[in-house]
């Protein structure tokens, strides 16, 4: 037979089974973490196989568990949420606020240092998070930084500013400057044409950026964990969880109702915007 | 920064009155005084919360800091290599560093090979595309704890489903503890690490794919080359500076990555990579100059890694 033939037919066919496979390990993780979330322990441990909750086996003592406050028996989860939320929040603003303009002048203006500092973004941006970490630590221990939540607004800044540029820096490249140009033309002078031309065109990208940024504050695990350990009050939804663990025998199911509460808003905020998403985050990726 | 840049009052045709040469020097030269006031918050954040930290983590490292004397010490206290040489010799430092090298490759390799496949599978378009190229996405966006936890409880092995369906359906003697035993735990974080990240991956290659030109591959059809001969001569050279770029960049990340060892196995079992071993000086020891001295050996191996790496790719990458 021919075997180009061959190939077509069997590569289809290869296809849509690794289509498959794909989305069974995507998607099988937070399908069984949703369905454990929703069992009672007991059954969970006499029937560990079970891809379904029976009707009658259904529960949602698990949320309430999670999210009651301590003072009622519960885990807090209402608390941390806050936390997380104005944390995240805070840092995504902060960090536009900065990255904007900083991203604009990079990519369109020629200035001295222009490239040094375009390549400190990317330098700065590879960096390992542990080495900015301990002096961090220390400086936040000696000024009493350490449990509070600006100061975490602050580090979070130094996790989202380099790629917040860099993905900006970007996409300001993509508008045509023959439109600024334009509007000079007319009249309009330097901040106003940023205002008026390029944040316009940019706003999806600006967006994109802003999801990202919030993502990456909400999901952050390794400073929440050294600066606000000894203050549970202010702890973030994935320290919260992640100390839930640790402690005296919480059953799984509690502990996978939790990561459900740490995961829904983000996986939301996802699928609400995913189109926004993939572009943002590839712009410029065509280039190589 | 409102100073610099010029008033949106001000018209191009009352400059047009100076010669043309001098105009263009001003303009350009207001063009850099802008630039610069437009980058300068930038800048300022950057070195104030990044740049500052790296240069006192390597003052640090050649300082005598512990927690608890934190408090006396000052910027420039004296000097000495303590630090360095405890953190050479202290035992399990190869080992470690071994680990993490390990642990950086097959991360790296498993999650560029997995998007690439999964950039070729959903290259054309089908019928609920969408949704399959949004879920593909979901290890990369969801929190670390969670999906760390649910592997956890996957991989459990009294209640875990894995071990409930390998045992049930495969005809496993006994649950295989995959996160605790030193034979499994590696590799189980390594398929971890490539199933979060080659998301990462996909997105690139998926967007490089889709700018290849479609008369290429038409050209090639018509010549009679087959789908595998399509991907080998056209698709791949394509691809090929994607996939070098991609290397050294996740290279560098999941040599650096914290978490996802972390709240996996706690770097027990033979998994402690070195960002775990720097957590572990700075907290569990307090010994915050050895946690410095380490995070700088971290840095110092990277950077050699990557340099010996673009040394070899370096054309491609650029």
């Amino acid at each position: 037979m021919d075997r180009d033939v061959v190939e077509t037919v069997s590569l289809r066919w290869l296809r849509r089974l690794v289509i498959a496979v794909f989305l069974v390990i995507t998607v099988f993780p937070f399908y069984y973490m949703l369905v454990l979330s929703v069992r009672p322990i007991e059954r969970l441990l006499l029937d560990p196989g079970a891809l379904v909750v029976g009707f009658g086996e259904l529960t949602v003592a698990t949320y309430a568990e999670v999210l009651k406050a301590t003072d009622d028996g519960g885990q807090g989860f209402l608390t941390f949420i806050r936390n997380s939320g104005m944390v995240a929040v805070a840092a995504t603003v902060l960090t536009l606020l900065v990255a904007i303009p900083g991203a604009y002048a990079v990519a369109r203006l020629r200035f001295f240092g222009r490239r040094q500092v375009d390549f400190l973004f990317l330098a700065v941006y590879l960096f390992p998070s542990i080495v900015i970490a301990i002096p961090l630590f220390v400086v936040f221990t000696r000024a009493g930084l350490r449990g509070s939540l600006f100061g975490l607004v602050l580090v979070y800044i130094s996790q989202t500013l380099p790629v917040s540029v860099y993905m900006l820096k970007n996409y300001f490249e993509t508008i045509p400057v023959s439109l600024e140009e334009s509007a000079a033309i007319d009249g309009a002078g330097r901040l106003g044409i940023i205002r008026r031309v390029s944040l316009p065109l940019a706003m999806p990208s600006i967006m994109a950026v802003a999801l990202y940024d919030f993502m990456i504050a909400w999901n952050e695990f390794l400073f929440a964990l050294l600066f606000l350990v000894d203050k549970p009050n202010r702890w973030t939804v994935s320290l919260g969880l992640s100390l839930l663990a640790d402690g005296v025998e919480v059953p799984k199911t509690v502990l996978m109702a939790g990561s459900v509460v740490l995961t829904l808003p983000i996986v939301i905020l996802f699928f609400a915007s995913e189109r926004l998403l993939t572009e943002g985050l590839t712009s410029g990726a065509e280039k190589g | 920064m409102t100073t610099t840049a010029p008033g949106p009052g001000r018209s191009p045709t009352r400059e047009r009155s100076a010669p043309p040469r001098r105009r263009q020097l001003t303009l350009r030269r207001r063009e850099s005084r802008a630039g610069l006031a437009l980058v300068a918050p930038t800048l300022l954040v950057t070195i104030a919360v990044i740049g500052i930290p790296i240069v006192w983590t390597v003052v640090l490292a050649f300082q005598r800091v512990r927690l608890a004397t934190l408090r006396k010490t000052g910027l420039f206290g004296e000097f000495t290599m303590d630090n360095i040489d405890r953190v050479l010799h202290t035992p399990g430092f190869a080992e470690t560093l071994w680990v993490t090298l390990i642990y950086s490759i097959g991360g790296t390799v498993g999650s560029i090979v997995l998007g690439l496949v999964a950039a070729l599978v959903v290259r054309r378009p089908f019928r609920g595309r969408t949704l399959v190229r949004a879920s593909m996405l979901l290890p990369y966006v969801a929190p670390v704890v969670a999906v760390t936890f649910v592997w956890q409880v996957m991989l459990d092995p009294q209640l875990g489903i894995v071990n409930a369906w390998g045992q049930r359906l495969l005809g496993w003697d006994a649950p295989v503890p995959f996160l605790t035993q030193e034979s499994t735990a590696l590799a189980t974080v390594i398929a971890f690490e490539a199933w979060r990240y080659f998301p990462f991956a996909f997105l690139f290659l998926l967007a490089r794919l889709q700018a290849v030109p479609g008369e290429l591959e038409e050209a090639a059809r018509v010549d009679g080359a087959t789908p595998t001969q399509r991907f080998r001569h056209i698709l791949l050279p394509q691809l090929l500076p994607v996939i070098a770029l991609l290397g050294v960049l996740r290279f560098i990340m999941t040599f650096n990555k914290f978490d996802d060892v972390y709240l996996l196995t706690g770097g027990a079992a033979g998994t402690e990579v070195v960002s775990v071993r720097v957590y572990e000086f700075l907290t569990a020891r307090t010994d915050i100059g050895a946690a410095a001295a380490q995070a700088v050996v971290l840095a110092v191996v990277l950077i050699v890694f990557v340099l010996i790496y673009l040394r070899f790719f370096g054309r491609r990458v650029s």
